[in-house]
Protein backbone atom coordinates (compact mmCIF):
# COMPACT_ATOMS: atom_id res chain seq x y z
CA UNK A 1 0.00 0.00 0.00
CA UNK A 2 1.20 3.52 -0.77
CA UNK A 3 1.76 6.10 1.95
CA UNK A 4 -1.39 7.88 0.78
CA UNK A 5 -3.54 4.75 1.14
CA UNK A 6 -2.17 3.95 4.58
CA UNK A 7 -2.73 7.54 5.76
CA UNK A 8 -6.25 7.42 4.36
CA UNK A 9 -7.10 4.24 6.21
CA UNK A 10 -5.83 5.66 9.54
CA UNK A 11 -7.84 8.85 9.03
CA UNK A 12 -10.99 6.90 8.16
CA UNK A 13 -10.61 4.73 11.24
CA UNK A 14 -9.83 7.56 13.67
CA UNK A 15 -12.26 10.20 12.49
CA UNK A 16 -15.07 7.96 11.30
CA UNK A 17 -15.27 9.72 7.92
CA UNK A 18 -15.94 8.22 4.48
CA UNK A 19 -12.85 7.20 2.50
CA UNK A 20 -13.74 9.44 -0.47
CA UNK A 21 -13.73 12.51 1.81
CA UNK A 22 -10.08 11.92 2.63
CA UNK A 23 -8.60 13.85 -0.33
CA UNK A 24 -5.08 15.33 -0.24
CA UNK A 25 -6.45 18.85 0.01
CA UNK A 26 -8.88 17.98 2.85
CA UNK A 27 -8.19 19.88 6.07
CA UNK A 28 -8.39 17.70 9.17
CA UNK A 29 -10.19 20.39 11.15
CA UNK A 30 -12.28 22.22 8.53
CA UNK A 31 -13.24 19.30 6.29
CA UNK A 32 -12.91 16.15 8.37
CA UNK A 33 -14.34 17.32 11.71
CA UNK A 34 -11.19 16.77 13.78
CA UNK A 35 -10.37 18.79 16.88
CA UNK A 36 -6.88 19.54 18.19
CA UNK A 37 -6.79 16.36 20.29
CA UNK A 38 -7.85 14.24 17.33
CA UNK A 39 -4.81 15.62 15.50
CA UNK A 40 -2.54 14.66 18.41
CA UNK A 41 -3.96 11.17 18.14
CA UNK A 42 -3.59 11.04 14.36
CA UNK A 43 0.02 12.14 14.59
CA UNK A 44 0.64 9.37 17.13
CA UNK A 45 -0.94 6.86 14.79
CA UNK A 46 1.21 8.08 11.86
CA UNK A 47 4.34 7.79 14.01
CA UNK A 48 3.45 4.21 14.93
CA UNK A 49 2.46 3.18 11.43
CA UNK A 50 5.42 4.68 9.58
CA UNK A 51 8.13 4.56 12.26
CA UNK A 52 8.76 8.29 11.95
CA UNK A 53 8.99 10.89 14.65
CA UNK A 54 6.83 13.97 14.20
CA UNK A 55 7.90 16.70 16.64
CA UNK A 56 5.24 19.11 17.96
CA UNK A 57 6.38 22.04 15.80
CA UNK A 58 6.17 19.88 12.67
CA UNK A 59 2.83 18.44 13.78
CA UNK A 60 1.39 21.95 14.02
CA UNK A 61 2.11 22.48 10.32
CA UNK A 62 0.27 19.32 9.28
CA UNK A 63 -3.15 20.69 8.45
CA UNK A 64 -4.26 18.65 5.48
CA UNK A 65 -4.11 15.01 4.47
CA UNK A 66 -1.58 16.02 1.80
CA UNK A 67 0.65 17.70 4.42
CA UNK A 68 0.75 14.46 6.37
CA UNK A 69 1.59 12.35 3.32
CA UNK A 70 4.33 14.76 2.25
CA UNK A 71 5.90 14.88 5.73
CA UNK A 72 5.90 11.10 6.05
CA UNK A 73 7.35 10.58 2.54
CA UNK A 74 10.10 13.09 3.28
CA UNK A 75 11.09 11.68 6.65
CA UNK A 76 10.45 7.97 6.36
CA UNK A 77 13.66 5.99 6.52
CA UNK A 78 15.57 9.23 7.03
CA UNK B 1 -44.59 21.21 45.87
CA UNK B 2 -43.32 20.30 42.41
CA UNK B 3 -43.97 16.65 41.54
CA UNK B 4 -41.56 14.50 39.53
CA UNK B 5 -42.65 11.89 37.00
CA UNK B 6 -40.86 9.47 34.71
CA UNK B 7 -41.59 10.03 31.01
CA UNK B 8 -38.82 8.14 29.21
CA UNK B 9 -36.83 4.93 29.64
CA UNK B 10 -33.58 3.58 28.19
CA UNK B 11 -31.76 0.32 28.84
CA UNK B 12 -28.60 -1.44 27.76
CA UNK B 13 -28.38 -4.79 29.54
CA UNK B 14 -26.95 -8.29 29.15
CA UNK B 15 -30.48 -9.43 28.19
CA UNK B 16 -31.24 -6.77 25.64
CA UNK B 17 -30.16 -3.32 24.51
CA UNK B 18 -33.59 -1.74 24.48
CA UNK B 19 -36.34 -1.56 27.09
CA UNK B 20 -38.83 -3.98 25.57
CA UNK B 21 -36.30 -6.71 24.68
CA UNK B 22 -34.62 -6.60 28.09
CA UNK B 23 -37.96 -6.64 29.92
CA UNK B 24 -39.34 -9.48 27.80
CA UNK B 25 -36.28 -11.58 28.57
CA UNK B 26 -36.38 -10.71 32.28
CA UNK B 27 -40.03 -11.74 32.47
CA UNK B 28 -39.25 -14.93 30.52
CA UNK B 29 -36.72 -15.79 33.28
CA UNK B 30 -33.73 -15.83 30.97
CA UNK B 31 -30.19 -15.46 32.28
CA UNK B 32 -27.59 -13.16 30.76
CA UNK B 33 -24.68 -14.99 32.35
CA UNK B 34 -21.97 -16.86 30.49
CA UNK B 35 -18.26 -17.51 30.30
CA UNK B 36 -16.38 -14.23 29.87
CA UNK B 37 -15.61 -13.56 26.19
CA UNK B 38 -13.82 -10.17 26.45
CA UNK B 39 -10.58 -11.77 27.60
CA UNK B 40 -9.32 -15.19 28.61
CA UNK B 41 -10.44 -15.44 32.24
CA UNK B 42 -9.51 -19.09 32.68
CA UNK B 43 -6.99 -18.37 35.42
CA UNK B 44 -9.11 -15.76 37.20
CA UNK B 45 -10.99 -16.20 40.46
CA UNK B 46 -14.20 -16.18 38.43
CA UNK B 47 -14.45 -16.79 34.67
CA UNK B 48 -18.09 -15.82 34.19
CA UNK B 49 -20.11 -12.63 34.02
CA UNK B 50 -23.21 -11.11 32.44
CA UNK B 51 -21.80 -9.34 29.39
CA UNK B 52 -23.71 -7.05 27.08
CA UNK B 53 -23.91 -9.09 23.89
CA UNK B 54 -22.34 -8.04 20.56
CA UNK B 55 -24.42 -6.46 17.80
CA UNK B 56 -24.89 -9.70 15.84
CA UNK B 57 -26.46 -11.47 18.85
CA UNK B 58 -30.27 -11.75 18.88
CA UNK B 59 -30.42 -9.30 21.78
CA UNK B 60 -27.06 -7.65 21.31
CA UNK B 61 -26.01 -4.01 21.49
CA UNK B 62 -25.23 -2.02 18.34
CA UNK B 63 -23.13 0.95 19.49
CA UNK B 64 -23.31 2.63 16.09
CA UNK B 65 -27.06 3.23 16.46
CA UNK B 66 -26.58 6.31 18.66
CA UNK B 67 -22.85 6.84 19.16
CA UNK B 68 -20.51 8.25 16.49
CA UNK B 69 -17.68 6.01 15.38
CA UNK B 70 -15.15 8.60 16.52
CA UNK B 71 -16.59 8.78 20.03
CA UNK B 72 -16.78 4.99 20.27
CA UNK B 73 -13.02 4.87 19.63
CA UNK B 74 -12.20 7.54 22.18
CA UNK B 75 -14.24 6.60 25.23
CA UNK B 76 -14.72 3.61 27.50
CA UNK B 77 -17.71 1.30 26.97
CA UNK B 78 -19.55 2.59 30.07
CA UNK B 79 -19.85 5.98 28.33
CA UNK B 80 -21.06 4.36 25.10
CA UNK B 81 -23.72 2.40 27.03
CA UNK B 82 -24.72 5.56 28.88
CA UNK B 83 -25.04 7.69 25.75
CA UNK B 84 -27.18 5.02 24.10
CA UNK B 85 -29.46 4.51 27.11
CA UNK B 86 -29.86 8.29 27.47
CA UNK B 87 -30.68 8.52 23.76
CA UNK B 88 -33.34 5.83 24.09
CA UNK B 89 -34.86 7.63 27.06
CA UNK B 90 -35.01 11.08 25.47
CA UNK B 91 -36.42 9.60 22.25
CA UNK B 92 -39.00 7.66 24.27
CA UNK B 93 -40.00 10.87 26.06
CA UNK B 94 -40.28 12.71 22.74
CA UNK B 95 -37.87 15.42 23.89
CA UNK B 96 -35.20 15.30 21.20
CA UNK B 97 -36.36 18.62 19.69
CA UNK B 98 -36.58 20.92 22.69
CA UNK B 99 -36.35 24.68 22.19
CA UNK B 100 -33.35 26.55 23.56
CA UNK B 101 -35.49 27.82 26.42
CA UNK B 102 -36.49 24.27 27.32
CA UNK B 103 -32.93 23.00 26.99
CA UNK B 104 -31.75 25.65 29.47
CA UNK B 105 -33.97 23.87 31.99
CA UNK B 106 -33.00 20.31 31.05
CA UNK B 107 -29.98 18.55 32.57
CA UNK B 108 -28.17 15.28 33.18
CA UNK B 109 -27.38 13.22 36.26
CA UNK B 110 -25.83 10.02 34.93
CA UNK B 111 -23.13 8.42 37.04
CA UNK B 112 -21.03 5.31 37.30
CA UNK B 113 -19.50 3.32 40.12
CA UNK B 114 -16.00 2.88 38.74
CA UNK B 115 -15.87 4.61 35.37
CA UNK B 116 -13.46 3.68 32.62
CA UNK B 117 -11.65 0.78 34.19
CA UNK B 118 -10.88 -1.15 30.96
CA UNK B 119 -9.35 1.96 29.42
CA UNK B 120 -7.36 2.81 32.54
CA UNK B 121 -6.02 -0.72 32.48
CA UNK B 122 -5.13 -0.80 28.79
CA UNK B 123 -3.61 2.69 28.62
CA UNK B 124 -1.51 1.90 31.71
CA UNK B 125 -0.07 -0.98 29.72
CA UNK B 126 0.60 1.35 26.78
CA UNK B 127 2.37 3.73 29.16
CA UNK B 128 4.50 0.93 30.60
CA UNK B 129 5.36 -0.58 27.22
CA UNK B 130 5.65 2.44 24.93
CA UNK B 131 6.04 5.48 27.17
CA UNK B 132 4.03 8.65 27.83
CA UNK B 133 3.99 9.88 24.22
CA UNK B 134 1.83 6.94 23.18
CA UNK B 135 -0.95 7.48 25.75
CA UNK B 136 -4.16 8.55 24.01
CA UNK B 137 -4.91 12.29 24.16
CA UNK B 138 -8.49 11.20 24.82
CA UNK B 139 -7.46 9.08 27.80
CA UNK B 140 -8.72 11.35 30.58
CA UNK B 141 -12.05 12.53 29.19
CA UNK B 142 -12.71 9.07 27.78
CA UNK B 143 -12.63 7.52 31.25
CA UNK B 144 -14.05 10.15 33.63
CA UNK B 145 -17.30 9.21 35.31
CA UNK B 146 -19.09 12.50 34.59
CA UNK B 147 -18.43 12.16 30.86
CA UNK B 148 -21.72 10.39 30.18
CA UNK B 149 -23.50 13.48 31.44
CA UNK B 150 -20.95 15.57 29.53
CA UNK B 151 -21.36 13.74 26.22
CA UNK B 152 -25.15 13.55 26.49
CA UNK B 153 -25.46 17.25 27.30
CA UNK B 154 -23.38 18.13 24.23
CA UNK B 155 -25.28 15.74 21.97
CA UNK B 156 -28.72 17.04 22.94
CA UNK B 157 -27.80 20.60 23.95
CA UNK B 158 -28.92 20.19 27.57
CA UNK B 159 -27.76 23.27 29.45
CA UNK B 160 -29.32 22.62 32.87
CA UNK B 161 -27.60 20.91 35.82
CA UNK B 162 -24.78 18.61 34.76
CA UNK B 163 -24.14 16.15 37.54
CA UNK B 164 -22.65 12.70 38.06
CA UNK B 165 -23.00 10.57 41.16
CA UNK B 166 -20.22 8.20 42.27
CA UNK B 167 -21.50 6.02 45.08
CA UNK B 168 -20.41 2.54 43.99
CA UNK B 169 -23.42 0.25 43.62
CA UNK B 170 -25.85 2.90 44.86
CA UNK B 171 -24.95 5.28 42.02
CA UNK B 172 -27.97 4.62 39.79
CA UNK B 173 -30.48 5.12 42.60
CA UNK B 174 -28.73 8.20 43.99
CA UNK B 175 -28.57 9.66 40.46
CA UNK B 176 -32.32 9.40 40.07
CA UNK B 177 -32.99 10.63 43.60
CA UNK B 178 -30.67 13.62 43.29
CA UNK B 179 -32.04 14.54 39.88
CA UNK B 180 -35.61 14.32 41.16
CA UNK B 181 -34.66 16.67 43.95
CA UNK B 182 -33.20 19.15 41.42
CA UNK B 183 -36.58 19.20 39.70
CA UNK B 184 -38.42 19.65 43.02
CA UNK B 185 -36.06 22.52 43.88
CA UNK B 186 -36.76 24.19 40.55
CA UNK B 187 -33.24 23.83 39.16
CA UNK B 188 -34.60 22.02 36.10
CA UNK B 189 -37.85 20.81 34.54
CA UNK B 190 -36.33 17.79 32.77
CA UNK B 191 -33.45 15.58 33.90
CA UNK B 192 -31.86 12.56 32.25
CA UNK B 193 -30.91 10.41 35.22
CA UNK B 194 -29.29 7.03 35.66
CA UNK B 195 -26.07 5.08 35.75
CA UNK B 196 -23.79 2.91 33.66
CA UNK B 197 -20.98 0.45 34.19
CA UNK B 198 -18.59 -1.61 32.09
CA UNK B 199 -15.89 -3.09 34.27
CA UNK B 200 -15.66 -6.63 32.91
CA UNK B 201 -11.94 -6.48 32.23
CA UNK B 202 -8.98 -8.32 33.76
CA UNK B 203 -8.29 -5.80 36.53
CA UNK B 204 -12.02 -5.53 37.33
CA UNK B 205 -12.57 -9.26 37.70
CA UNK B 206 -9.27 -9.70 39.55
CA UNK B 207 -10.03 -6.81 41.90
CA UNK B 208 -13.55 -7.87 42.83
CA UNK B 209 -12.31 -11.46 43.00
CA UNK B 210 -9.61 -10.52 45.50
CA UNK B 211 -12.20 -8.59 47.53
CA UNK B 212 -13.98 -11.96 47.80
CA UNK B 213 -17.12 -10.41 46.33
CA UNK B 214 -17.59 -12.57 43.23
CA UNK B 215 -19.31 -15.91 42.80
CA UNK B 216 -16.69 -18.53 41.93
CA UNK B 217 -18.36 -21.93 42.31
CA UNK B 218 -20.33 -22.15 39.07
CA UNK B 219 -17.70 -22.32 36.31
CA UNK B 220 -19.55 -25.05 34.45
CA UNK B 221 -23.01 -23.52 34.81
CA UNK B 222 -22.66 -19.73 34.97
CA UNK B 223 -26.41 -19.19 34.56
CA UNK B 224 -26.89 -20.81 38.00
CA UNK B 225 -24.35 -18.56 39.73
CA UNK B 226 -26.45 -15.50 40.57
CA UNK B 227 -28.89 -16.94 43.11
CA UNK B 228 -30.00 -14.33 45.64
CA UNK B 229 -31.51 -15.74 48.87
CA UNK B 230 -30.59 -19.30 47.88
CA UNK B 231 -28.55 -21.36 50.34
CA UNK B 232 -25.85 -22.04 47.72
CA UNK B 233 -25.19 -18.40 46.83
CA UNK B 234 -21.51 -17.51 46.98
CA UNK B 235 -21.07 -13.97 45.68
CA UNK B 236 -22.26 -11.68 42.91
CA UNK B 237 -21.91 -12.11 39.17
CA UNK B 238 -20.56 -9.03 37.45
CA UNK B 239 -22.90 -7.42 34.95
CA UNK B 240 -22.60 -4.36 32.73
CA UNK B 241 -24.82 -1.92 30.90
CA UNK B 242 -26.76 1.24 31.57
CA UNK B 243 -30.16 2.53 32.61
CA UNK B 244 -31.37 6.09 32.09
CA UNK B 245 -34.78 7.63 32.74
CA UNK B 246 -36.24 10.97 31.79
CA UNK B 247 -37.53 12.69 34.91
CA UNK B 248 -39.89 15.57 34.34
CA UNK B 249 -41.84 18.03 36.41
CA UNK B 250 -45.43 16.79 36.46
CA UNK B 251 -47.16 19.91 35.06
CA UNK B 252 -44.51 20.17 32.34
CA UNK B 253 -45.18 16.57 31.33
CA UNK B 254 -48.95 16.97 31.49
CA UNK B 255 -48.93 20.14 29.43
CA UNK B 256 -47.18 18.50 26.53
CA UNK B 257 -49.26 15.32 26.78
CA UNK B 258 -46.32 13.06 27.63
CA UNK B 259 -46.75 9.40 28.51
CA UNK B 260 -46.23 9.21 32.28
CA UNK B 261 -44.83 5.91 33.49
CA UNK B 262 -44.63 6.63 37.21
CA UNK B 263 -44.13 9.27 39.86
CA UNK B 264 -41.01 9.40 42.02
CA UNK B 265 -42.46 9.97 45.49
CA UNK B 266 -39.77 8.97 47.95
CA UNK B 267 -35.99 9.08 48.16
CA UNK B 268 -33.98 7.87 51.12
CA UNK B 269 -30.24 7.92 51.76
CA UNK B 270 -28.03 6.74 54.59
CA UNK B 271 -24.55 5.66 55.56
CA UNK B 272 -23.66 2.46 57.40
CA UNK B 273 -20.63 4.03 59.14
CA UNK B 274 -19.39 0.51 59.69
CA UNK B 275 -17.07 -1.13 57.12
CA UNK B 276 -15.81 -0.45 53.58
CA UNK B 277 -17.18 -3.64 52.01
CA UNK B 278 -19.24 -5.53 54.62
CA UNK B 279 -22.80 -4.39 55.29
CA UNK B 280 -23.78 -3.33 58.80
CA UNK B 281 -24.52 -6.53 60.78
CA UNK B 282 -28.00 -5.31 61.70
CA UNK B 283 -28.73 -3.82 58.29
CA UNK B 284 -29.24 -0.48 60.00
CA UNK B 285 -28.20 1.60 56.98
CA UNK B 286 -30.54 -0.31 54.70
CA UNK B 287 -33.35 0.07 57.22
CA UNK B 288 -32.90 3.83 57.62
CA UNK B 289 -32.62 4.38 53.86
CA UNK B 290 -35.91 2.59 53.20
CA UNK B 291 -37.55 4.24 56.19
CA UNK B 292 -36.64 7.72 54.94
CA UNK B 293 -37.88 6.97 51.41
CA UNK B 294 -41.17 5.62 52.80
CA UNK B 295 -41.66 8.56 55.15
CA UNK B 296 -41.17 11.06 52.35
CA UNK B 297 -43.46 9.15 49.99
CA UNK B 298 -46.48 9.69 52.21
CA UNK B 299 -47.49 6.11 51.46
CA UNK B 300 -48.22 3.52 54.10
CA UNK B 301 -46.10 0.38 54.26
CA UNK B 302 -49.03 -1.71 53.09
CA UNK B 303 -49.14 0.33 49.87
CA UNK B 304 -45.87 -1.15 48.61
CA UNK B 305 -46.59 -4.05 46.26
CA UNK B 306 -43.12 -4.79 44.95
CA UNK B 307 -39.55 -4.36 46.15
CA UNK B 308 -36.71 -4.72 43.69
CA UNK B 309 -34.07 -5.77 46.18
CA UNK B 310 -30.41 -4.94 46.14
CA UNK B 311 -30.05 -8.74 46.54
CA UNK B 312 -26.63 -9.31 45.01
CA UNK B 313 -26.37 -13.02 45.88
CA UNK B 314 -23.67 -12.53 48.50
CA UNK B 315 -23.93 -14.67 51.65
CA UNK B 316 -24.14 -11.71 54.07
CA UNK B 317 -25.86 -8.94 52.12
CA UNK B 318 -29.05 -10.72 51.04
CA UNK B 319 -30.12 -11.77 54.53
CA UNK B 320 -29.30 -8.43 56.11
CA UNK B 321 -31.41 -6.61 53.53
CA UNK B 322 -34.25 -9.06 53.99
CA UNK B 323 -33.98 -8.63 57.77
CA UNK B 324 -34.19 -4.85 57.39
CA UNK B 325 -37.22 -5.16 55.10
CA UNK B 326 -38.87 -7.48 57.62
CA UNK B 327 -38.27 -5.07 60.50
CA UNK B 328 -39.51 -2.04 58.58
CA UNK B 329 -42.55 -3.62 56.97
CA UNK B 330 -43.66 -5.87 59.83
CA UNK B 331 -46.92 -7.58 58.96
CA UNK B 332 -47.13 -5.68 55.67
CA UNK B 333 -44.39 -7.93 54.31
CA UNK B 334 -47.01 -10.61 53.69
CA UNK B 335 -48.69 -8.47 51.06
CA UNK B 336 -45.70 -7.62 48.91
CA UNK B 337 -43.46 -9.38 46.43
CA UNK B 338 -39.71 -8.87 46.50
CA UNK B 339 -37.26 -10.11 43.89
CA UNK B 340 -33.74 -9.57 42.69
CA UNK B 341 -33.29 -9.12 38.95
CA UNK B 342 -29.55 -9.43 39.55
CA UNK B 343 -30.30 -13.15 39.34
CA UNK B 344 -30.82 -12.60 35.60
CA UNK B 345 -28.50 -9.78 34.54
CA UNK B 346 -25.90 -9.87 37.30
CA UNK B 347 -24.78 -6.85 39.25
CA UNK B 348 -24.49 -3.73 37.11
CA UNK B 349 -22.71 -1.89 39.94
CA UNK B 350 -23.19 1.83 39.22
CA UNK B 351 -25.86 0.99 36.65
CA UNK B 352 -27.84 -1.33 38.92
CA UNK B 353 -30.06 1.18 40.72
CA UNK B 354 -31.17 2.81 37.48
CA UNK B 355 -31.74 -0.40 35.54
CA UNK B 356 -33.65 -1.91 38.44
CA UNK B 357 -35.74 1.25 38.87
CA UNK B 358 -36.76 0.81 35.25
CA UNK B 359 -37.79 -2.78 35.95
CA UNK B 360 -39.86 -1.45 38.87
CA UNK B 361 -41.53 1.06 36.52
CA UNK B 362 -42.27 -1.69 33.98
CA UNK B 363 -43.75 -3.81 36.78
CA UNK B 364 -46.09 -0.86 37.48
CA UNK B 365 -46.93 -0.57 33.79
CA UNK B 366 -47.54 -4.25 33.11
CA UNK B 367 -48.84 -5.46 36.51
CA UNK B 368 -46.29 -8.23 36.63
CA UNK B 369 -43.23 -8.67 38.88
CA UNK B 370 -39.97 -10.18 37.62
CA UNK B 371 -38.62 -13.40 39.11
CA UNK B 372 -35.64 -14.28 41.28
CA UNK B 373 -33.86 -16.98 39.29
CA UNK B 374 -32.14 -20.01 40.83
CA UNK B 375 -33.95 -19.72 44.14
CA UNK B 376 -34.04 -23.50 44.61
CA UNK B 377 -33.46 -23.69 48.37
CA UNK B 378 -34.26 -20.41 50.08
CA UNK B 379 -32.41 -19.60 53.29
CA UNK B 380 -34.49 -20.13 56.45
CA UNK B 381 -34.75 -16.36 56.91
CA UNK B 382 -36.84 -16.11 53.72
CA UNK B 383 -39.86 -17.79 55.34
CA UNK B 384 -43.09 -15.95 54.72
CA UNK B 385 -41.71 -13.59 52.06
CA UNK B 386 -42.76 -13.87 48.41
CA UNK B 387 -39.37 -13.75 46.66
CA UNK B 388 -40.97 -14.61 43.28
CA UNK B 389 -38.86 -17.73 42.69
CA UNK B 390 -38.16 -18.89 39.13
CA UNK B 391 -41.17 -17.35 37.38
CA UNK B 392 -42.58 -13.87 36.90
CA UNK B 393 -45.86 -13.28 38.67
CA UNK B 394 -48.87 -11.28 37.57
CA UNK B 395 -50.23 -9.23 40.41
CA UNK B 396 -51.46 -5.79 41.38
CA UNK B 397 -48.55 -3.33 41.36
CA UNK B 398 -49.37 0.26 42.34
CA UNK B 399 -46.29 1.28 44.33
CA UNK B 400 -42.73 0.00 44.31
CA UNK B 401 -39.52 0.35 46.31
CA UNK B 402 -36.03 -0.03 44.90
CA UNK B 403 -32.96 -0.56 47.08
CA UNK B 404 -29.28 -0.06 46.23
CA UNK B 405 -26.37 -0.40 48.64
CA UNK B 406 -22.71 0.20 47.87
CA UNK B 407 -19.15 -0.23 49.06
CA UNK B 408 -18.28 2.42 51.57
CA UNK B 409 -21.59 1.75 53.33
CA UNK B 410 -23.70 4.00 51.10
CA UNK B 411 -27.42 3.27 50.76
CA UNK B 412 -30.21 4.63 48.59
CA UNK B 413 -33.90 3.77 48.28
CA UNK B 414 -36.49 5.05 45.84
CA UNK B 415 -40.27 4.80 46.09
CA UNK B 416 -42.31 5.20 42.92
CA UNK B 417 -45.99 4.86 42.23
CA UNK B 418 -48.48 4.81 39.42
CA UNK B 419 -49.97 8.20 38.56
Amino acid sequence: MSTADRVKSIVVDHLGVEADEVKPEASFIDDLGADSLDIVELVMAFEEEFGVEIPDDAAEKIQTVGDAIAYIDQHQGA
Amino acid sequence: MRRVVVTGLGLVTPLGADVETAWKNIIAAKSGAGTITRFDATDFQSNYACEVKPADHQYGFDASKRVDHKIQRQVDPFIVYGIDAAGQAIEDAGLTDMSEEERLRAGCSIGSGIGGLPGIESESLVLAEKGPKRVSPHFVHGRLINLISGQVSIKYGLMGPNHAVVTACSTGAHSIGDAARMIVDGDADVMLAGGAEAAICPIGIAGFGQARALSTAFRDEPWRASRPYDKDRDGFVMGEGAGVVVLEEYEHAKKRGATIYAEVVGYGLSGDAYHVTAPHPEGSGAFRSMQMAMRKSGLSLADIDYINAHGTSTPLGDELELGAVRRLFGDAIGGLSMSSTKSAIGHLLGGAGAVESIFCILALRDQIVPPTLNLDNPSESCEGVDLVPHKAKERKVKAVLNNSFGFGGTNASLVMKAV
